[in-house]
């Protein structure tokens, strides 16, 4: 099977074959990377270009790591500062990125939609790397994978995603994946963080964590994200650690061999104890290094 | 010289008239409406299998001048209202500077007289640079000629002050024209508040936004016993508390654009930032609480809300970009597809809803054609289609989220005080 799209923008759009073919060439891109010689000659002579319109340690390393173990060429862009205030629009800056002879961009932007606009306006593949609180299809693709090699399959799983959903791009691209692959998912937060109309994505909604890991396989704990405070979705930081933060009595309701998961980077002892992140439930290490073979294997499968 | 316009279907909701009627206008009036006319040296408009309605009226518009020449001049603006038809626009005072002032309602009216293709009627501003701190010189605009009050784009959130408003507004007799939208409920929203909204990631406005402003406005009014006009109403819910103040007789009016009786918020997925528009494009489920609001007359207007934007505010990321949609060139063609042709309202019924009652609402002498009155006439080809394509658009902008649609009714001649002003 081939990947017949020309980007990659979100988890909605896609099959469940597209899916799956992404998780097994990521599988064999995720052995290149046990070799001493990581690296494998694929896209020698292309060209990517990490456009990075919001400030990132992870996802940009992380594909930056991907394109180079591909042999292709990578530049970088990257601005903390709208566009809008520097007075070139993000069209433009990609307009003359792309005049550059590059073949695809990978894009991270804080507005929803950002990577949408530019596969639409260019004929080059788009890579959305994160856009507001839309989607983030390559950390959702990873989630799937890291879930599937612990478990061994997805489908009839339960899992919960805690936290700041409102906000959490990687929760909507959690929800499109694991629902799509049969797992039954739970979103759990305050109300002031649970946004409207969530069922009809096909989820469970509690505001109680409790009630979102009684019987779990896999939780996926999500940022608070604080630099979005300042309409007070919450009131204090210490009251939502004791209703919303995980902690070793409340995974006892889990199963005995759940699974934690977050998409990093962590607020620790916020949502997630010190203790917690490192026990030997955490897979958030592993997460990090799937993210690389799933990403080589988005970045493969459009430019081939 | 005289305009003679023959055999056209006469639909003209003031006075029911729906005939086969020859039309003769002399110098800027309507001389004679009759079967048959016959007289000399008249150029005559053959509008055979046409309809021939009263000049469309417009009672919500931006023509962005002064301020803004870039997106629209007053002549840009009136000539893509003749392009659809319309011989009477109102135009918003969210100019810069702002219509709040007897100088620039002057500076209007005569930049129409020198460069408009059709009648522009401006609508002062409530407040002093619309700023909803100071009442601005309401008594001195009536005088200087405007037909309405309104802060568009903001709503007065002081409500002493919009009790003031409606007070002054009832002496003056003209209305007090919200736009409707509490400002904290809808904070950084950039759509309506449901499942596309968090689906998309995109901030949403709850509909509620809208109905607490109404339900305010219309207290006012009960207090008050002024008018008050509801400019672009959205959702189901604010169309209910209009419906219940009409029934206690309140002197409440309401508009629809037509862009919010055609698209949901559903148009948003394609994060085309000419689906971006306030209030925002509601649920489907609005969408035909609107259309039946139209049907039962708890809306009496449709009204374009024609917002140019410029290329540089709308090729922008969602979020950021600029509200708004360009409408006059294609609100007729609009109407008679989303409401004539399933049969929602008459053709008569809809015509009245973009001509005389706005002009009633305004206390306007316009929006129909009778003998004597100022011949403001528009010929349209119902069953005509046409393609909406941005190069054919007058307006100077080209925000529309219709480009690529194909429409029905093409207007092919509009008439403004005895002249053609259009033609197709």
């Amino acid at each position: 099977m081939k990947f017949e799209k020309k980007d990659l923008l979100d988890l909605k759009s896609l099959s469940v074959d597209e899916i799956n073919l992404i998780l097994d060439t990521a599988k064999s891109f995720h052995e290149i990377l046990e070799r001493p010689i990581k690296k494998v000659p694929t896209l020698r002579g292309k060209t990517v270009a990490n456009l990075f319109f919001e400030p990132s340690t992870r996802t940009k390393l992380s594909f930056e790591l991907s394109v180079k173990r591909l042999n292709a060429d990578l530049i970088n862009f990257s601005s903390s500062t709208s566009s809008v205030l520097k007075g070139e629009s993000l069209i433009d800056t990609a307009r003359n990125i792309m005049s550059m002879k590059v073949d695809a961009l990978i894009v991270r932007h804080s507005s929803a939609g950002a990577a949408h606009i530019l596969a639409r306006e260019l004929p080059i593949s788009v890579i959305n790397a994160g856009d507001g609180a839309h989607e983030h299809p390559t950390q959702g693709l990873l989630d799937l994978y890291s879930i599937k090699e612990k478990k061994g399959k997805i489908a009839s799983l339960n899992v919960a995603i805690i936290g700041d959903i409102m906000h959490s791009r990687v929760a909507r691209s959690d929800i499109w994946g694991l629902s799509k692959l049969g797992a039954k998912v739970k979103v759990c937060g305050p109300p002031t963080l649970i946004p409207k109309d969530i069922e009809k994505m096909g989820v469970k909604v509690t505001y109680f964590i409790e009630e979102a890991l009684s019987g779990c396989d896999v939780v996926i704990m999500l940022r608070l994200q604080r630099e979005r405070q300042k309409t007070a979705f919450i009131s204090t930081i210490e009251e939502y650690r004791e209703f919303f933060a995980l902690s070793e009595e409340k995974l006892k309701l889990a199963k005995p061999d759940a699974i934690i998961m977050h998409p990093g980077p962590v607020n620790r002892g916020v949502e997630l104890p010190v203790a917690l992140a490192d026990s030997s439930r955490s897979i958030i290490l592993e997460q990090v290094t799937n993210g690389i073979a799933v990403r080589m294997a988005v970045i493969y499968l459009l430019l081939t | 010289m005289a305009i003679l316009i023959k055999k056209g279907k006469l639909v003209d909701p003031a006075s029911g008239c729906e005939d086969i009627l020859d039309i003769l206008i002399e110098g800027e009036i309507i001389k004679k409406i009759s079967e048959n006319i016959k007289v000399k040296g008249a150029k005559v408009i053959d509008a055979d299998g046409r309809i021939v309605i009263p000049g469309l009226v417009d009672m919500h518009t931006h023509l962005r001048q002064p301020g803004r020449e870039d997106e629209e001049t007053i002549q840009s603006g009136t000539l893509a209202a003749a392009k659809g038809g319309f011989t009477t626009v109102c135009c918003m005072p969210n100019t810069v500077p702002c219509i709040d002032n007897p100088v620039v309602v002057s500076y209007i009216f005569c930049e129409a007289m020198k460069n408009a293709k059709v009648e522009v009627f401006p609508i002062g501003a409530i407040s002093v640079a619309r700023k909803g701190k100071r009442l601005s010189e309401m008594g001195r605009l009536k005088k200087a000629g405007v037909v309405g009050f309104s802060d568009d784009g903001r709503w007065v959130v002081n409500s002493q002050l919009m009790r003031r408003a409606f007070e002054y507004a009832k002496m003056l007799n003209i209305p007090v024209i919200s736009h409707c939208e509490d400002p904290f409920l809808s904070e950084d929203g950039v759509m309506n508040e449901g499942y596309y909204s968090t689906i998309l990631g995109l901030s949403g406005i709850p509909g509620e936004a809208e109905k607490v402003a109404v339900f305010r406005d219309i207290s006012l009014l009960e207090l008050t016993n002024s008018r008050l006009h509801i400019a672009h109403l959205s959702c189901r819910d604010s169309l209910e508390l209009v419906k219940k103040a009409k029934k206690e007789n309140l002197r409440v009016t309401s508009e629809v654009t037509p862009h919010h009786l055609t698209l949901s918020d559903e148009a948003v997925k394609s994060f085309d930032t000419n689906t971006k528009v306030n209030p925002p494009l509601r649920s489907r489920e609005d969408v035909q609480a609107l259309k039946m609001g139209l049907k039962e007359g708890v809306i009496d207007v449709i009204a374009t809300d024609h917002a140019p934007h410029s290329k540089e505010e709308k090729e922008l990321e969602y979020p950021e970009a600029a509200s708004g949609v360009i409408g006059l060139e294609t609100a007729l063609s609009l109407v008679v597809k989303e409401i004539v042709e399933p049969g929602l309202l008459t053709l008569k019924e809809a015509i009245a809803r973009l001509t005389i009652n706005p002009s009633r609402i305004l206390g306007i002498d316009r929006g129909e054609i009778k003998e004597g009155g100022i011949a403001n006439v528009a010929i349209v080809n119902l069953s005509k289609k046409w393609c909406v394509e941005e190069k054919d658009f007058l307006s100077l902008s080209k925000n529309s989220p219709f480009i690529g649609w194909t429409l029905p009714a093409k207007v092919e001649f509009t008439i403004f005080k005895g002249k053609v002003v259009y033609k197709d």
